[in-house]
């Protein structure tokens, strides 16, 4: 593992936490970038098929340099038609917060060769107190969490119980986040930072839209946390067209889709490896 | 005023402390002589409202509290919005003082005629503030979701009024039970997108608007519907509906000799009219009580949490996932409330009451008979309490109340006929 300072910015709302040595999200993907790859991150909706940890197996067998795994919520307003879906049919089959933690718990004990961090909606840490919802996620090697409705103003509470339970607080920077908030943000963040490709929700696009590379580059240009740009990414040729300012890609809405209509663990990882194999042809 | 009623087994009915002197907490940047204040730039009323939205919508909720505050302490904007709401929607609406309802019920009910806007609710006090600023705001199209119908109708003849491309978000279930509203939306101009994700009712039109608005946000205005979703809208739609309350403040002091209303009783879905009719009389020693759907009281029922931009009060599972409403009016099938009402709940300021479905059908029959005024079921949930707790003598003989007539019933009829028959 390497130390990572990160670049000075505009004051934050964090603050004790920068102080800290990186958690294991942040210095895996760091680590892995300094071997000159592009990062490649699926994501899964947990529960929405019975055999779900499979499908996030068969995304590290892809080669992920971690896996974003998402706890369903019945309101997901970031979310595109796919993991809407995906999110309700998960909580038909009972799917739970808990129940997702010791799924995870599980394949970390088993070992996995990538992280593991969560993308939830944030009434589901809050009802579970966020101190409690810090340590649960912790103890099950739970890397991380995404959670796109609480923004910077929102998430001092939460910025603090994370870090004292050792759990990156991934932010994302959206396409029309002003320059002093963004470096704001970027100083709040750990694990890495998530640009917003586009101005939307999450979902397969036909194309790449400017502003994904364009919040790469903003990005770039702020912080030497990790930058990996989601939503919209659907394509091997997109990940690489974006990755010339990125240092990596979330694959969400593609491979929910796939997994929905019925695609096997097998046709994951075969989906998946056509990313992994572009990125590295770069 | 209102004492309790030891027997009742419902929670809501007999939970009522007697509240003589109204504590008169403050929210932040709160005047003294009204609770009901400016929540501050974050948008906190006590614990709860903020601002829990994607990044994408920061920027743009920070422009339209920002063109608010500049537009509303603006003269010319107020006296535009006040001359449009003047001559184009009828306001000022009257006070009608129900003289048999008051003999049945040996307590003196007024009722603040919102039904006798333009539109036939008070949510066209709500969309035209809010059109005339999008106007301001150079925005070309307006986006609102709708349960009933009502704020779809309003917000489609606000679009007209002004000229703007307005897309209406609905429930796929409402849309089927509510097809004239759809085909008066389309009249007026508007499209109605029929939402199929979720339980296909407001709360996903909700999540589909804050979608819409994400992925369009330069030229869009979402006109939301209540004093619900991030900060500034509950704030913004209880400044645009506190009308009713300053207009029946000063009516009801003409009526009443001076004297402001023993009790003042509001319907409560996302919380817009009753917003507006407690901002003025908060400052006062009236009693104030907001009546929800026995099935969507999120007061009474839920728990706090954090949906739709906004930390409120949510029927929601132990996991904090949001559950489905059900009410026999549409207008009232949200499972959650606005900040405000979670912040005036938690102070005890007011006092939130539910009515089930069959006292609200008596409710509704009572006054078209009594007085001949229709209403609308969701106000009739506020006449229901009224007429249950003056006949438990839980509202003392010879007591005078106002209740917010926020709609007319011509919506509901049919359904009605249905329910209980010809
Ligand atoms: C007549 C009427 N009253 C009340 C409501 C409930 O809304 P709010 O609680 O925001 O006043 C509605 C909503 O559709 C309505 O149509």
């Amino acid at each position: 593992m390497m130390s990572q300072e990160k670049v000075p910015a505009a004051p934050a709302g964090s603050g004790s936490e920068q102080a800290q040595a990186p958690g294991k999200l942040e210095a895996t993907l760091i680590e892995q970038r300094a071997t000159g790859r592009k990062l490649l991150v699926p994501y899964v909706t947990a529960g929405m098929v019975p055999d779900w940890p499979e499908m996030v197996s068969a995304a590290l067998d892809a080669g992920a340099d971690a896996v974003e795994v998402g706890v369903p919520f019945s309101d997901p307003m970031m979310d595109g038609p796919a993991i809407q879906e995906a999110s309700r049919r998960a909580l038909v089959l009972g799917t739970s917060i808990q129940g997702v933690v010791a799924a995870i718990a599980h394949l970390n004990a088993i070992g996995t060769p990538a992280p593991l961090f969560i993308m939830s909606y944030y009434n589901i840490l809050f009802r579970l107190g966020l101190k409690r919802a810090a340590l649960t996620l912790a103890r099950a090697g739970i890397t991380g969490a995404v959670l796109p409705d609480l923004p910077l103003h929102e998430a001092t509470a939460w910025i603090s119980e994370a870090a004292e339970a050792g759990i990156a607080n991934v932010m994302l920077v959206a396409p029309t986040t002003p320059d002093d908030r963004l470096r704001s943000i970027c100083n709040a963040a750990s694990g890495f930072v998530y640009g917003v490709g586009r101005m939307g929700v999450t979902g397969e696009q036909t194309d790449l839209a400017r502003t994904s590379r364009q919040v790469a580059a903003r990005l770039k240009a702020a912080t030497s946390l990790p930058v990996i740009v989601g939503v919209g990414i659907s394509t091997p040729e997109q990940a690489v067209e974006v990755c010339q300012d990125a240092d990596g890609v979330i694959v969400g809405s593609g491979v929910v889709r796939r997994i929905m209509e019925g695609s096997s663990p097998g046709e994951i990882t075969r989906f998946l490896g056509s990313f992994r194999r572009a990125l590295d042809a770069g | 005023m209102i004492r309790e009623n030891p027997r009742s087994d419902d929670p809501s009915r007999s939970s009522a402390p007697l509240v003589s002197e109204p504590p008169n907490h403050a929210a932040p940047g709160a005047r003294k002589d009204n609770p009901m204040g400016d929540p501050g730039p974050r948008g906190y009323f006590g614990d709860f409202g903020g601002q829990y939205i994607p990044e994408s919508l920061v920027p743009a909720c920070q422009e339209l509290e920002a063109s608010f505050r500049t537009a509303w302490s603006d003269r010319s904007f107020r006296e535009t919005l006040d001359g449009i709401l003047h001559n184009y929607a009828g306001r000022p609406t009257p006070i009608t003082e129900c003289k048999r309802l008051s003999d049945e019920l040996g307590v003196r009910v007024l009722l603040k005629r919102e039904d006798l806007t333009h539109t036939g609710s008070h949510k066209i006090n709500n969309v035209l503030g809010q059109a005339l600023l999008a106007k301001r705001m150079k925005k070309t199209r307006l986006i609102a979701e709708t349960g009933a119908g009502q704020h779809g109708v309003a917000a489609a003849t606000a679009a007209a009024l002004f000229g703007m491309d307005c897309v209406v978000y609905m429930g796929e279930v409402d849309v089927h039970r509510q097809e004239l509203n759809v085909f008066r939306m389309k009249l007026l101009g508007a499209e109605v997108r029929p939402v199929t994700t979720g339980s296909r009712t407001l709360k996903d039109a909700v999540n589909e608007a804050l979608r819409d608005w994400v992925a369009n946000v330069g030229q869009t205005y979402y006109c939301i519907g209540s004093v619900v979703g991030p900060h500034p809208y509950p704030w913004i739609v209880r400044e645009l509906q506190t009308v009713i309350g300053t207009e029946a403040r000063s009516a009801c002091r003409e009526i009443l000799n001076g004297a402001d209303p023993d009790v003042v009783v509001v319907c409560v879905g996302g919380g817009s009219n009753a917003a507006g009719t407690f901002a003025g009389f908060a400052g006062t020693t009236a009693q104030l009580i907001g009546v929800e759907a026995h099935g969507g009281a999120a007061m009474t029922r839920g728990i706090p949490g954090v949906v739709h931009g906004m930390k409120s009060m949510f029927l929601q599972d132990e996991d904090g996932q949001i559950l489905e409403a059900s009410s026999i009016s549409a207008g009232l099938d949200y499972p959650g409330t606005g900040p405000e009402h979670a912040w005036l709940g938690s102070t005890g300021r007011v006092r939130y009451a539910t009515a089930d479905d069959v006292e609200v059908l008596d409710a509704f029959s009572l006054l078209a008979r009594l007085e001949g005024i229709i209403p609308a079921l969701e106000p009739a949930h506020a006449l229901a309490f009224v007429i249950r707790a003056a006949r438990a003598g839980e509202i003392p003989s010879g007591a005078s109340v106002l209740v917010t007539l926020s709609g007319r019933g011509d919506k509901d009829v049919a359904q009605v006929l249905e329910v209980i028959g010809p």
